[in-house]
């Protein structure tokens, strides 16, 4: 077509002079060869036309447009940005951004080191690797849905409670009945008193304790509750607690008819002088008993522990804890793409110098924390730069996983963009602002990209 | 990859042993069973969510609404692929080939335009051509949102507002500066020999970027070509402001759903396990492309 012989001396007359570059600014060797300059132009030519249209000149579009009301006739000057920094909502959008920035880029950095290098130490490392790394290939819609899912409120439903409620009972024994109360009366050994319950005078081993409770709601009652029975005549101080409620009527008040059921898990204290001497835990079928308790008299006493709700997990998806839960999720994401660059990092580590260290006597920990995380450095710094543009620019886990409740709690800059915009809002002028104000906030980053490449290329 | 214990090193075995802090407690005694347990619990961390996922959309509503999906291992007998039959009888299908029809393009688009000016970057002199490389290097990191509100101006004007060539066409632009980017740097990896052996045969420009540029820059754009796809894939934002009803992906339909999340998760959980599908297959297909793209870029 157009190529001709062209010497690095010899640039195209077309061209002003002098302004082709130079050896000084082309680290890469001279070429003899080369089209002319028309050539590179149509090569370009696409490409800038896109990146003009749709990239460029929007930048300027928004800064001139954030400088008028929502309807764009009137002019404000900077009182969008005002608006940014005083409006009480957009003060929450941005502190949880800061809390983004703050938090987000460290836990996954840290969690990439951490992956990174225990994963050289077991025998199926690609298959970790894969597993970490797979929601990098999944839309962020789908880990909203998935996260979703997790921290469902109900320890029945959502994973995440699930596993809190089974640690917590595993550590605590506790089952809860709220709202239970005594039976009371005068036949009644016990009665309520500042939400516990009690019997109404001392009792001494050999005279099983009856300790009827009513008021359970049927959901409450666990599944594992055993018809009640009275407690074997001992040595030692027993009774029995149980529902004292026979379905479809009948029964007895305050004595254990036939298909009552005992009241499993309950704590019971046995207390003498204000001290609490002994505790037992009720069974399946109601009974306790306190094993080795010296002779005399007690008051029984059922703790207020027993009629509090049972543990149900945390609420993740409501407004206190909205931020920390959308971060879990954000680190789910972006683990793995922090781990495969670190580990690449790693393997790029020349294992001469940690052999020669160790057998200096360094133990595994002064290696890794003197010689590895100093050799990583770099790797590090880019897998933390790159979380903190993408916490700034975080949208879509938190459109999706916060519910339309705790919307305005969970709010962040780039998703406030869009509500103010689009999302019903209306106002392109202060949408202009945010969207500058988010260009603003990843510019020191844009240097830092600029710097780093110039830096690399010579 | 080495798989051999570091934590064999004989500390003890030198004069002068190293003071043994609690931390180093802990590593020796750690050792791989500990190392396997911790590794094995954290690979469950990961997994845990989506199977969650896969088998919350393979149950019905009614069940979902009673009990965690974790019980399906004692029930198995409630499986059932109802969710998706309702899923795709509603019109997802649509939006899934809105998907397709969005991500294909686009996905060839950026990769034409990007080698083009990658070439022209890589191998060309013309003046200002480092100052104009560095603003594609500024581009990288610029946030979309930047663009919504002129470009939605825009398309009202010239009546593509709400289009699949309107959503197409700003991905390839907020596409291009990795893009051009990306294959840049591996494009100044083709030895100048090469290229200079086809100019002075006479090879036109053209020629010599289809039959030498190209083929030689195969490995590039493929990371490219995947890291590309899932992006459009997955976008959801783009489809939020851009795409209209008739038009929207399935990230959009799936997002119209979620106001009642508890109500609609059937179709959500059926919906996004489809939704993702596809990068996943991909991903473990060219993961290794997929890699390579990520460290090339990773100035991003």
């Amino acid at each position: 077509m157009t190529e001709r012989l062209n010497g690095p001396q010899d640039p195209p007359a077309t061209i002003a002079g002098g302004s082709v570059p130079g050896p000084a600014d082309t680290p890469r060797k001279q070429r003899r060869l080369g089209p002319s300059p028309t050539v590179a132009i149509v090569f370009l030519l696409p490409a800038a036309v896109l990146l003009g249209i749709w990239v460029v000149y929007p930048i300027v579009y928004s800064i001139f447009r954030s400088l008028f009301d929502a309807t764009g006739s009137g002019f404000v000057g900077l009182g969008n940005y005002l608006t940014i920094f005083t409006d009480g909502s957009m003060l929450t959008t941005i502190r949880n951004n800061l809390i983004w920035v703050v938090v987000a880029p460290i836990v996954v950095t840290t969690l990439g080191l951490i992956f990174a290098v225990l994963t050289e130490r077991i025998k199926w490392a690609t298959a970790f690797k894969l597993i970490v790394f797979m929601p990098m290939a999944v839309s962020l819609m789908a880990a909203g849905v998935i996260f979703r899912l997790v921290y469902d409120e109900d320890p029945d439903k959502g994973v995440a409670n699930a596993i809190l409620t089974t640690v917590h009972d595993t550590f605590s024994s506790s089952q809860g009945y709220p709202e239970a109360r005594p039976r009371e009366g005068d036949q009644s050994q016990v009665a309520a008193q500042s939400g516990a319950v009690v019997t109404k005078q001392p009792v001494q081993a050999g005279q099983p304790v009856l300790v009827p409770i009513v008021g359970i709601k049927p959901e409450i009652m666990p599944g594992s509750a055993a018809p009640a029975k009275a407690a074997p005549p001992g040595n030692d101080l027993s009774g029995t607690v149980w529902f004292d409620f026979t379905a479809g009527g009948g029964g007895k008040n305050g004595a254990i008819d036939g298909s009552e059921k005992g009241l499993p898990g309950m704590t019971v204290e046995a207390v003498k002088d204000g001290q609490v001497a002994g505790t037992a835990t009720t069974a399946e079928d109601g009974t306790f008993r306190f094993d080795g308790l010296p002779a005399g008299a007690y008051v029984v006493r059922l703790p207020q522990s027993n009629f509090q709700a049972a543990y149900h997990g945390l609420t993740w998806l409501g407004p206190t804890l909205i931020t920390p839960a959308i971060i879990g999720a954000f680190v789910w994401v972006w683990a793995g793409f922090a781990m495969v660059l670190i580990a690449a990092g790693l393997a790029a580590i020349p294992r001469d110098a940690l052999e020669a260290a160790r057998i200096d006597g360094a133990t595994e920990w002064q290696v890794f924390r003197r010689i590895t995380v100093p050799l990583l450095s770099p790797v590090l710094l880019v897998v933390f730069v790159t979380m903190i543009i993408n916490t700034l620019k975080v949208f879509d886990l938190v459109f999706i996983i916060a519910p339309p409740s705790v919307q305005p709690q969970s709010n962040v800059i780039a998703l406030e963009m869009w509500r103010v915009s689009f999302g019903g809002g209306n106002n392109q002028g202060l949408g202009s602002a945010l969207a500058i104000f988010l260009l603003i906030l990843v510019l020191p980053f844009m240097i830092m990209n600029i710097r780093r490449f110039r830096r690399d290329e010579s | 990859m080495t798989t051999t214990a570091t934590v064999t090193a004989p500390a003890g075995a030198h004069a002068g042993a190293p003071r043994r802090t609690w931390v180093n407690k802990i590593t020796d005694r750690l050792g791989s069973g500990g190392v396997q347990v911790v590794m094995i619990l954290l690979g469950l961390f990961w997994l845990v969510p989506t199977i969650g996922l896969f088998v919350v959309s393979l149950r019905q509503p009614e069940v979902n609404s009673a009990e965690g999906w974790w019980t399906i291992f004692t029930k198995p007998a409630e499986i059932t692929i109802q969710n998706y039959q309702n899923l795709l009888a509603g019109g997802f299908t649509s939006s899934f080939w809105n998907t397709v029809f969005i991500t294909v393009p686009t996905t060839v688009l950026v990769i034409g335009i990007a080698a083009m000016a990658a070439y022209a970057f890589a191998w060309m002199e013309f003046p200002g051509r480092d100052g104009l490389f560095l603003v594609v290097v500024a581009l990288l990191i610029v946030p979309i949102q930047i663009a919504l509100i002129p470009v939605a101006i825009f398309y009202g004007g010239v009546g593509i507002f709400g289009s699949i060539p309107g959503v197409v066409l700003f991905h390839v632009a907020f596409g291009l500066p990795f893009a051009i980017f990306l294959l840049r740097n591996f494009f100044v990896g083709i030895p100048a020999s090469l290229l200079e052996a086809a100019r002075m045969d006479g090879a036109s420009e053209v020629k010599i970027f289809v039959s030498v540029v190209f083929p030689l820059g195969k490995p590039a754009i493929a990371s490219l070509g995947i890291f590309q796809f899932l992006w459009v894939w997955n976008d959801m934002l783009i489809a939020l402001v851009f795409a209209d009803t008739n038009n929207q992906p399935m990230t959009k339909a799936l997002q119209s759903q979620m106001r009642q999340f508890g109500s609609n998760v059937d179709i959500l959980s059926s919906g996004a396990f489809l939704s993702l599908i596809i990068p996943l297959v991909l991903f473990f297909a060219f993961q290794r492309y997929f890699v390579q793209g990520m460290m090339a870029g990773s100035v991003k």
